[in-house]
């Protein structure tokens, strides 16, 4: 119908790059300032990143960094950079991003800047499979890391079942979820002090979430379980949107709204889940990230992309911080996600109440 | 506005496009509806009047697919409407619910591109239909101006209007609407209906709106549905349907039915229990257009 007048432009408020194919098969509309942000983001991560691999007890300088991995260096310059470091900040980059991403969908589901995972309960649920495996069988790393992916999806299951009054409403799932949370945290607690001196530190060391002692080994899993669980997230994007809008206004433009939904929640738990069995729970990133990231793109609702890059910046500035701030000592990094969370926590609390 | 994409097949007398067959409606134990038909005349402008808690909100959320009848069932261009894809749905059928909620800092124009989805895909997310529906929609509720603006800044009126502009940019030829001038003063509850009707004389688009003022059904709708608990009680032109008796049997409610001197359509002023100061009649009113 427009073929013989063309289109007046539309003003968005904001602006978006049309891209279509020349059969008009293809199209889309790629908000620029939300595009550049997350390029911004990433490139920062990316720096970060080097500094990091260049940094510790054996120094080297970031032009053998960027040769080390794109070129040729010498060998032992090699075996540290890309043996030793690389899987560790690689790791880092990754669960920050699948961090930024699960945080995003809850948030968006939610319709709520506290929706995050670690708030309503997936965490302390993995944090109790882990402790499970620990404690009472013993187990080794991918046993844990199975307990605490158990954990995540039994806690998961359970608040969204709990939650579930004539469908899902969003604020009945964080309160239900901050219960189920405090419960767990009790029940690990107890487990804890019921554990031999040695047993209980392993635990503890594992709870506080750690990116120590990575290696490929841990990496190469996490990087394929991801890989099939991001690019589900991005085919869901859509709908996903379109919820946010309410139940009804989205299932009358034609969204299966509890189907999508329940995707949505089964990878949002499976990307936090993973990142838990990799790592130990890594709290704020989750809750953080997509929050900045909006407020950096002033995008309208939840955006997926630069959440992730924002997840991805933020742990692997907090895995640098752990490393080298306090260095000789290690911290585990999810000491320093948890203490800078606490911050950003109360600031946001500060802010809701007054907006209500 | 655009006509529907394909004229429909089943055209036939008696049967239009949109008719529920002896349908029950309840959420969980609760039973609003039992054995509730109804056909939606192609090309009206149908109004559902009735008391709070009646069924008519839920009658709209059973015709649109979002509420599934216990028993019986809703057709959709000759099929039960749950047998269509929602999607499919979608193309044919848009529904403003009652309340909806704009993603907060979102723009008007981008908040009207929604209305798209059901005509998007993966691969094909902003076509040169998508953008033409999109200026056609904020053109005909004469939001162009405002497209720019956040949402949560426009006032009550403008927002309603771009809520509707959301569903026209959807492009379906049926258009159902949920107490659409609730929360709207006087004048842009006009405005709104007007906007209502010309796409229903004009467009050729069906229009079925839940309204709370009888005058407004009488002077807009070109077909009536009256309801209490959960049962239709009269359904036809306003014209043949609209006295003191229905008024009294919908809503309890003692009334004089006489001339609208605008519209010349039924016009309901109520009675009331008599508690009220009597003025002398017409010492204060002025008939006749105003300048």
């Amino acid at each position: 119908m427009s073929a013989l007048h063309p289109t007046p432009r539309i003003d968005f408020g904001r602006a978006f790059k049309v891209v279509r194919s020349s059969g008009q098969r293809m199209s889309a509309r790629l908000d620029v300032k939300a595009a550049w942000v997350s390029l911004l983001l990433l490139v920062i991560a990316l720096a970060i990143g080097a500094v990091t691999l260049s940094s510790g007890a054996f120094e080297v300088p970031l032009d053998q960094v960027i040769l080390a991995l794109f070129g040729e260096v010498d060998d032992r310059v090699r075996m540290v950079v890309v043996e030793w470091r690389l899987p560790r900040t690689g790791m880092a980059l990754l669960l920050g991003c699948a961090l930024g991403l699960g945080g995003a969908i809850f948030q968006s589901l939610t319709r709520n800047p506290l929706g995050s995972p670690d708030i309503i309960g997936f965490d302390a649920g993995s944090y109790t499979g882990a402790l499970v495996v620990i404690i009472l069988l013993q187990g080794g790393y991918y046993q844990v890391a199975g307990g605490a992916l158990l954990g995540g999806l039994v806690t998961a299951g359970a608040v969204y079942i709990l939650a579930w009054r004539r469908g899902m409403q969003g604020f009945r799932l964080i309160i239900v979820g901050i219960g189920v949370s405090a419960m767990l945290n009790s029940l690990n607690t107890w487990m804890m002090l019921r554990a031999e001196l040695e047993v209980a530190m392993a635990a503890a060391f594992w709870g506080a979430g750690s990116l120590n002692g990575i290696g490929y080994e841990r990496l190469v899993p996490a990087l394929i379980v991801l890989g099939v669980l991001v690019p589900l997230v991005f085919m869901l994007e859509r709908p996903m949107r379109q919820l946010e809008m309410g139940d009804d206004a989205a299932r009358a433009l034609g969204v299966n709204a509890e189907p999508v939904r329940l995707a949505l929640v089964v990878l949002g738990v499976g990307l936090t889940a993973t990142v838990t069995a990799a790592a130990g729970p890594i709290g704020f990133v989750a809750l953080a990230a997509p929050q900045l990231a909006k407020r950096l793109t002033g995008a309208a609702g939840i955006t997926l992309i630069p959440s992730a890059a924002m997840g991805g910046l933020l742990l692997v500035a907090a895995d640098h911080a752990a490393q080298h701030f306090f260095a000789p000592t290690q911290l585990p990094v999810g000491i320093v996600t948890v203490s800078l969370g606490g911050i950003y926590f109360i600031w946001l609390l500060i802010r809701e109440s007054r907006r209500r | 506005m655009k006509v529907p994409e394909k004229p429909h097949l089943n055209l036939v007398k008696g049967s239009p496009r949109l008719s529920a067959e002896n349908i029950t409606l309840s959420y969980d134990e609760r039973t609003i509806s039992v054995g509730l038909s109804v056909k939606i005349p192609d090309r009206s402008f149908t109004v559902i009047v009735g008391p709070n808690a009646c069924g008519k909100s839920t009658l709209l959320r059973g015709l649109s697919r979002l509420l599934r009848p216990s028993s019986g069932q809703v057709l959709l261009d000759g099929k039960n409407i749950h047998a269509h894809s929602a999607k499919h749905v979608a193309r044919q059928l848009g529904l403003l619910p009652q309340t909806s909620l704009a993603p907060d800092g979102i723009t008007v124009a981008d908040l009207v591109a929604r209305g798209r989805y059901p005509h998007q895909k993966f691969i094909r997310q902003w076509s040169r239909e998508d953008e033409a529906a999109v200026v056609n929609a904020m053109a005909a509720t004469r939001i162009t101006d405002l497209s720019a603006r956040p949402v949560d800044e426009l006032s009550g009126g403008q927002r309603q209007r771009v809520w509707v502009a959301m569903v026209l940019a959807q492009q379906t030829s049926l258009l159902l609407l949920d107490e659409p001038t609730t929360f709207l003063d006087i004048a842009h509850q006009i405005e709104l209906l007007e906007l209502l009707s010309s796409l229903n004389q004009d467009g050729g688009h069906t229009v079925v709106a839940v309204l709370h003022d009888l005058n407004h059904a009488c002077r807009y709708a070109t077909h009536i549905i009256a309801m209490r608990d959960g049962e239709i009680i009269a359904e036809g032109a306003p014209e043949d349907i609209v006295d003191a008796d229905l008024v009294k049997r919908t809503f309890g409610l003692d009334c004089i039915v006489s001339e609208d001197p605008v519209a010349g359509t039924p016009m309901v002023t109520p009675i009331g229990s008599g508690r009220i100061k009597t003025r002398k009649p017409t010492s204060f009113i002025k008939h006749g257009v105003p300048k």
